[in-house]
């Protein structure tokens, strides 16, 4: 047997699993950069360390983000990724498209780039990987003209996204697709002309089940919720009772407990819910969420590079989402205006109120302090106030 | 290291065309690499006064500014500013400026 010129990657072939690197090979076969990129992997594998230089700034007309630079430190060895950019192309909101609108795009990425894709990077987009500065803005153009247009990158609004909400869930407290559509029109500006920070992900999810990972993930969430009670079947419960052993797996799961069980009949105490949906994800047919419904807003969560990791919290615990949004927006903008004015160079807003406190984000954003914006409400009964409102409370 | 020549010099640019020494900035080079940023014809009043400006700060701090600030110790905002270096402020202007490339981030 002739021996392999990449046995490392070989190893990611074996197993059950798909892999990239089949993917990699089977492009390899027909695209000149792709036959680089995988040798070029191989000696970055070898040497255990990234064989990309650090940066590159190129770009389309107009646009300061959507196209990331990315050049081989390596061009003797690999000629054909000395430049390898990425192109990173605002998907359709909830990923819904038509097969001949993806062939469109790879044709597109054939035609001007190594064909090698990433359906979708992790903020969504669709990414297209390589191709090299002079295919830049005929790229682009080839790909305006079909209907598309580029994603955020650098220090800007990323493309914002959602999950599929009420397209085919039928627990969607809000139109997370509308909502995502709206924002990302409403701002193009600051999507496609960086002018913050760093950057700023919003991310939609039209219930507390969070598929797109909103909370981890985006400097500010939208997440679908409701105001009244759990909608209850108790005919539907009772069914479940058979099947599933609803004091173990509904009640005492329950984060808050807020539901008693006797055999016939489950009793929600709706003021102690925290809307988390562990009860109705176990018995959809029984529950369902309430019928006055809008969404929770939270800010801060982000992955870690300058501070740890953040979970984003909540800051609005309810707020009615109807179009235009205005009120959404209006919160939005006055967030970024108090960040942007703030935060140092490459500081996330999470990263920003941590430094300068809660109180001073909530004045600053002209936001009410409540209950729900305490981390563990039940644990932590600290609350700082600012001095003229102890002398209000005195008198 | 690649190699523009511009007004019959010569300089040294890295692979995205940021100018290597920085000490060989001269109006001249700014005018004669405008057109490669999409800049048609002279470089007018408004153009030099961003250009100086991105000198100035990089000569007093080390790196380049950022765009809120650009826009609001000049008194324009995003759009102008796009208008003026339509390939955009990190990529156009500073180049222009013989700035270092700026760090992005992906």
């Amino acid at each position: 047997m002739a021996n392999s010129e990449t046995p490392l990657l070989d190893e990611l072939e074996k197993g059950k699993w798909p892999s990239f690197v089949k993917d990699l090979k089977q492009a390899a076969g027909k695209n000149p950069m792709a036959r680089d990129l995988i040798h070029q992997l191989e000696l970055s594998y070898k040497d255990r360390i990234g064989h990309w230089k650090h940066g590159g700034i190129v770009g389309v007309k107009g646009y300061g983000s959507g196209v990331i630079g990315r050049y081989s430190d390596r061009p003797d060895l690999f000629p054909n990724v000395q430049a390898f950019h990425t192109m990173r192309v605002n998907h359709p909101t909830g990923w819904f498209y038509k097969t001949d609108t993806l062939r469109k795009l790879c044709d597109i990425w054939d035609k001007h780039g190594s064909g090698l894709t990433n359906m979708h990077g992790s903020t969504g987009d669709a990414i297209l990987l390589g191709t090299t500065t002079d295919h830049l803005q005929s790229c682009y153009d080839d790909l305006s003209n079909a209907g598309f247009d580029l994603g955020g990158s650098g220090s800007a609004l990323r493309t914002p996204s959602a999950c599929v909400g009420p397209a085919r869930c039928e627990w969607a407290c809000i139109d997370s697709l509308d909502l995502c559509y709206n924002l990302t029109m409403t701002y193009q500006d600051q999507m496609h002309r960086p002018m913050f920070p760093y950057k700023f992900k919003i991310k939609i999810s039209a219930c507390a089940n969070d598929c797109v990972a909103a909370i981890a993930r985006s400097d500010l969430s939208v997440i679908g919720t409701w105001k009244d009670d759990i909608q209850v079947d108790q005919k539907e419960v009772l069914a479940y009772a058979s099947s599933i052993n609803i004091q173990k797996e509904v009640c005492d799961l329950c984060p808050t407990r807020c539901m008693e069980w006797n055999g016939k009949e489950l009793k929600i105490y709706d003021e102690d819910c925290t809307r988390c949906m562990h009860c109705i994800n176990l018995m959809p047919k029984a529950l369902r969420p309430g019928k006055e419904r809008g969404a929770s807003i939270l800010v801060g969560g982000k992955a870690p590079i300058v501070r740890g990791a953040l979970l984003s919290w909540v800051i609005v615990p309810f707020i009615k989402l109807e179009p235009p949004y205005d009120e959404l927006k209006n919160l939005i903008e006055r967030i970024q205006d108090w960040w942007d004015e703030n935060a140092k160079s490459r500081e996330r807003l999470g990263e920003l109120i941590q430094r300068l406190g809660m109180r001073v984000f909530l004045k600053a954003v002209d936001l009410p302090a409540v209950p729900q914006m305490v981390k563990a409400p039940r644990t932590n009964p600290y609350v700082f106030f600012w001095p003229e409102d102890l002398k209000k409370e005195v008198k | 290291m690649p190699q523009i020549e511009l007004a019959g010099k010569i300089y040294e640019v890295d692979e995205d065309g940021f100018l290597q020494e920085l000490d060989k900035w001269n109006e001249e080079f700014a005018q004669a690499y405008a057109h490669t940023e999409d800049i048609e014809g002279p470089l007018t009043e408004e153009h030099w006064k961003i250009i100086n400006y991105l000198r100035d700060y990089f000569a007093k701090f080390g790196i380049a500014p950022m765009v809120r600030k650009v826009c609001k110790d000049n008194g324009i905002d995003m759009k102008k500013l796009y208008e003026l270096f339509p390939t955009g402020p990190a990529k156009g202007a500073c180049k222009l400026a013989g700035l270092s490339k700026p760090t992005g981030c992906v």
